[in-house]
């Protein structure tokens, strides 16, 4: 089973409103806070990409429903620098340091902030898992999309794109595979690749038949078709 | 699952109910705790208000438009043009750069979260984030693109990229008719945000 965060072809979401291009990047002050205290805490290096984002899919459906977007980051953040020990519940309730031990050693300080940008996080890596296809091979999707190292654990198959035939556009190289990267169980890199799929393989009513999505997936998505 | 508990069980719900004193909170005791200093934050909020944004995105397709050799270079592999630029960076570090043509609209979205290229287009706007955006763009482009105001001839396919991994797409739009003579600066202006998601078109010439 998926969680809630897995919504790619739902029905019922309304129209998409924009506040058009010369809306402000953060549009309310706290956005801005809510944006950079996260990007901030993830620079203590306690966790990695895939373990934040799973941070924010495991919060109750309700909440993930009724949260704005920063509210969300925020909740994910506050749970993870608790599961992480940075902070006790008690500190996290009361603001207060309760002299509880404190696991990063370092403070994250604005001259850090350029290179840490700059530098980014890349997450291609040297592997010894072999390439099994190439451009325009046909490939079919696991169905379940779901994580096969942990039970309901992270992972970058969406629901509506399992179990549906695609052909490679693209390979990308060997990345980090979140499916382990997410549980601490290693970088496990292995090649990832861009595949086509052909709207009328992922909907019941297409709006043209020569639309097509892409998505990028990991070899482990994917078997000969 | 260590996160699987029901939601009062959450960490989170300690906080405050009002979103604006639940940062103020986490921010505070995170500098009382000494771990965070909040002039990193004050850099950070800068940095994406007035360093990195789509102008960076914009330059990228300006070039694309009046030299071949770019065009060809960045088409082939876009990481290292972008890098020589210095619009390598978080939410950056692989790219992969799609033409629109006559015969394919490209569009941009990430359905599980927010993938976006944040060194060529800044901090996603608040529609890219939203649920609507996330559950139709796969399923129902062509209305999703009614709703920017675009409509595209009848001939022209649409390709959706859902930035599953992290690879991030920019879309370089059709460069508009009519500006063959036009300098770059112009040229820049014609770029919106929206063109290099794929959600708009380049303007055309005043």
């Amino acid at each position: 089973m998926t969680r809630v965060h897995d919504m790619g072809g739902r029905f019922g979401d309304g129209p998409v409103v924009s506040g058009g291009e010369n809306e402000p990047v953060f549009v309310e002050d706290w956005h801005a806070r809510a944006c950079a205290v996260t990007v901030a805490a993830g620079m203590l290096g306690q966790w990695n990409i895939d373990i934040g984002r799973h941070a924010r899919e495991c919060l109750a459906p309700k909440d993930y429903a009724r949260f704005s977007y920063y509210e969300k980051w925020l909740a994910a953040l506050a749970d993870l620098l608790v599961e992480k020990n940075l902070l006790t519940l008690d500190e996290l309730r009361s603001g207060q340091p309760d002299g509880g031990e404190a696991t990063a050693t370092k403070t994250v300080s604005r001259d850090m902030v350029g290179d840490v940008l700059a530098r980014g996080g890349p997450v291609d890596r040297p592997s010894n898992i072999a390439r099994q296809f190439g451009p325009g091979d046909q490939v079919k999707t696991l169905r379940p999309g779901a994580n096969r190292l942990v039970d309901g654990g992270h992972t970058r198959l969406p629901a509506y794109a399992a179990g549906a035939r695609g052909r490679i556009v693209r390979c990308h190289g060997t990345h980090v595979f979140p499916d382990s990267n997410a549980h601490g169980l290693g970088e496990a890199p292995e090649p990832v690749y861009a595949v086509a799929f052909a709207a009328g393989a992922l909907w019941a009513a297409p709006e043209n038949p020569r639309d097509e999505v892409v998505l990028d997936l990991w070899q482990s998505y994917l078997v000969p078709a | 699952m260590p996160h699987d508990h029901s939601d009062h069980d959450h960490p989170h719900s300690v906080l405050p109910p009002d979103p604006a004193l639940r940062v103020r909170a986490l921010e505070t005791i995170l500098t009382k705790k000494g771990l965070i200093d909040p002039a990193a934050l004050d850099e950070i909020i800068d940095t994406y208000e007035n360093k990195i944004g789509p102008q960076n995105g914009a330059d990228v397709v300006v070039r694309a438009w009046t030299d071949p050799d770019f065009r060809a270079a960045l088409l082939a592999d876009a990481t290292p043009v972008v890098r020589e630029l210095g619009y390598y960076g978080r939410q950056g570090e692989h790219i992969v750069a799609v033409e629109n043509t006559p015969d394919v609209h490209n569009m941009v979205v990430c359905t599980l979260c927010s993938c976006y290229p944040w060194s060529l287009l800044g901090i996603p706007p608040g529609w890219y984030k939203s649920d609507a955006y996330r559950s139709r763009a796969v399923r129902e482009p062509r209305k999703v693109l009614a709703d920017f105001g675009v409509t595209l001839p009848a001939g022209t396919a649409v390709r959706v990229w859902d930035s599953t991994a992290e690879v991030r797409y920019l879309v370089i739009p059709m460069r508009p008719r009519g500006s063959e003579g036009a300098d770059p600066e112009t040229l820049k202006a014609l770029v919106t945000r929206d063109s290099m998601i794929g959600t708009g078109l380049a303007k055309d010439l005043a």
